[in-house]
């Protein structure tokens, strides 16, 4: 080692590439660290994204060879596939429901509880946490919003004489939406939720006491002017999770509503996604609607992030 | 002009608080409590309603002869079919401690490069990582489908547990955490005193951020025990726990019951490892915030 050392000009008198190659060359440990981890995300996840916007230009059944159509996919899509726009509007309703609230939610609730006694705390965040870990709890609003007189709902509906017979509420397209959206919100105090409870507890106290100082006269003005501000970094993080997440309740839906719900009211682009891809193996197809589905959340991701940026400044 | 300081709780000194909010903010949040957590408690009192009161009307809110007979009945329930219960968790498990592990091993060494070694393609390859939090599996699933015939790992445990492996959001909260909680300067002395970068990375640097990999290996574990029917597995012996109660909860409302003590068996575990480690998350969560 020492040797080869010997022979090496000094870093300043190198070209940019000797240098670059220089320190590659030195940082060979870190290299093998990364390779594993980054072998199998350029496999499962970078690469993916590219061979799915080749695909979508595609006419691809899994057993010949794909042929190369070029917009076809993308021009049936909008033009010719009815179900595709019930699908792509039912997921942009749901996304922006169920992002910004459950956004708005997590930090309200993280906020409020911020001065809360730690042990009180712990209890309830778990207590607002708990449904976006259990698995599939959220399956209890069937029974809650069962068809029948033993759901919780109806019983309690036709017991207060509301109504004369159950409602069917998820087969019923008024309440099938909002019912998905409120549950959806139900499992959604997630990441984003212990995020924003960490970054409050991380801010400096000796901020709020410079801010009383400086005139600050109630909890609403400290937020603004100070506890926002300095947590911008956990916003912008908790901003990605939930805007990312909100792309995502397909499988709720599913649940709850089974799929395709009645006429449709609550099919969203996953839906349509799984449709080609599972049962008519157009693959193609779907990876057109899979890479649209990655413009939308990217796009909205870094729209978002820019705005979380601003803030502030 | 001095204003009014008090104590509270965790001994902050806390300002400029009225009366009146501080009610109506606990009013706020007792709502909102009562509204989370009826479901979760509806769920367990459902588990442990026997037949009879399942189908009292109007449904109760409690149960007034509790029984453990729903418990027993998943195993019954699931004895029509020819793979037994046990089965169904056996293979959770399995998947959930296999990704779990090679998730925290490939995580922690990529974590510890990239916070801590200055080379050539670091900041290139987190800003791909965090670009890699905006979208879900959702739109990967495609080709990985393709991916996953052509290793011909389809139909096997190997189709959940490896591509659980390289899950980046655990990575991305232990880079963080490494940066902000791992001094540079101990590093550079042990480098200097002549320890290998593995070497530094295993005894110096792991042992001081066991709160982020004890995050990773939360969040990696309830990922996978909570993984549902997979589109990579079609064998029923093969199938998750999640996937079994998703089977016995499509019945009708004599099953509720059942559902119920189900989902009481697939939730109790995430929680209750939450309960154990929340401390430790919330302090990973604390450098979680994204720079730029």
């Amino acid at each position: 080692m020492a040797k080869k050392e010997k022979q090496v000009k000094p870093l300043h008198e190198m070209t940019k590439s000797e240098r670059t190659w220089f320190l590659i060359k030195r940082n060979k440990t870190a290299y093998f660290m990364i390779a594993p981890f980054m072998i199998l995300f350029f496999i499962f996840t970078i690469i993916p994204v590219f061979l799915s916007l080749v695909l979508s230009l595609t006419s691809f059944n899994m057993l010949q060879w794909p042929k190369f159509v070029f917009l076809d996919n993308y021009v049936t899509l909008f033009l010719d596939d009815d179900l595709f726009i019930t699908a792509l509007k039912n997921t942009l309703i749901f996304a922006a429901v169920t992002g910004p609230a459950s956004y708005i939610i997590s930090f309200v609730v993280a906020w409020f509880i911020n001065e809360l006694p730690p042990k009180i705390r712990a209890v309830v965040t778990l207590v607002f946490y708990a449904p976006s870990i259990a698995g599939n709890v959220y399956l209890i609003w069937t029974t809650i919003f069962s068809s029948d007189s033993y759901g919780l709902m109806n019983g309690f509906l036709l017991q207060m004489g509301v109504i004369d017979s159950p409602i069917l509420f998820f087969q019923n397209a008024k309440f099938v939406m909002p019912l998905c959206i409120a549950v959806a919100l139900w499992t959604s105090l997630g990441t984003s939720f212990l995020a924003f409870i960490a970054g409050l507890q991380g801010i400096n106290k000796s901020l709020f006491e410079a801010g009383a100082i400086d005139g600050i006269k109630n909890r609403w003005q400290e937020l603004w002017y100070i506890t926002l501000p300095s947590m911008k970094p956990q916003l912008m993080f908790g901003a990605i999770m939930s805007i990312t997440g909100s792309f995502n309740f397909g499988g709720i839906v599913t649940a709850l509503a089974g799929n395709p719900s009645v006429d449709y009211v609550a099919y969203t682009l996953t839906h349509h996604l799984e449709e080609y891809q599972n049962n008519r193996w157009e693959v193609g197809y779907a990876s057109a609607i899979s890479f649209l589905l990655f413009l939308m959340m990217i796009g909205m991701n870094v729209v978002i992030t820019k705005l979380i940026a601003k803030l502030g400044d | 002009m001095a204003r009014k300081l008090r104590t509270r709780g965790n001994h902050e000194v806390v300002l400029n608080r009225s009366a009146g909010g501080d009610a109506g903010i606990t009013f706020v949040l007792t709502l909102f409590g009562i509204v989370m957590f009826l479901p979760m408690y509806y769920t367990i009192i459902q588990s442990l309603k026997p037949l009879n009161e399942l189908f009292y009307f109007p449904p109760r809110f409690y149960v007034t002869h509790p029984t453990l007979d729903n418990f027993a009945d998943l195993f019954n329930l699931m004895g029509d079919s020819w793979v037994p219960f046990s089965r169904y968790i056996f293979n959770t498990v399995l998947i959930s401690v296999g990704g779990t592990f090679g998730n925290l091993v490939l995580s922690s060494l990529c974590a510890y490069a990239l916070a801590k070694i200055d080379f050539p393609g670091a900041k290139g390859f987190f800003w791909i990582i965090q670009k890699s939090l905006m979208f879900s599996a959702t739109v990967t699933g495609i080709v990985n489908f393709i991916t996953l015939s052509v290793l011909g790992w389809i139909d096997t445990y190997l189709a959940i547990i490896v591509p659980a492996w390289c899950s980046t959001l655990g990575l991305y909260l232990m880079k963080q955490f490494m940066e902000s909680n791992v001094s540079t300067e101990v590093l550079e002395s042990a480098r200097l005193d002549g320890a290998t970068e593995l070497r530094t990375f295993w005894s110096i640097a792991m042992p001081m951020v066991k709160p982020a990999w004890l995050t990773l290996i939360i969040y990696s574990f309830q990922g996978l025990w909570n993984s549902g029917a997979s589109t990579f597995i079609y064998s029923e012996q093969l199938k998750t726990l999640n996937y079994a109660i998703s089977q016995i909860t499509n019945g009708t409302i004599a099953r509720s019951g059942a559902s119920a003590a189900a989902t009481v068996v697939m939730m109790i575990v995430p929680i209750l490892v939450f309960v154990i480690s929340q401390s430790n998350i919330i302090e990973t969560m604390g450098s979680s915030g994204m720079k730029d």
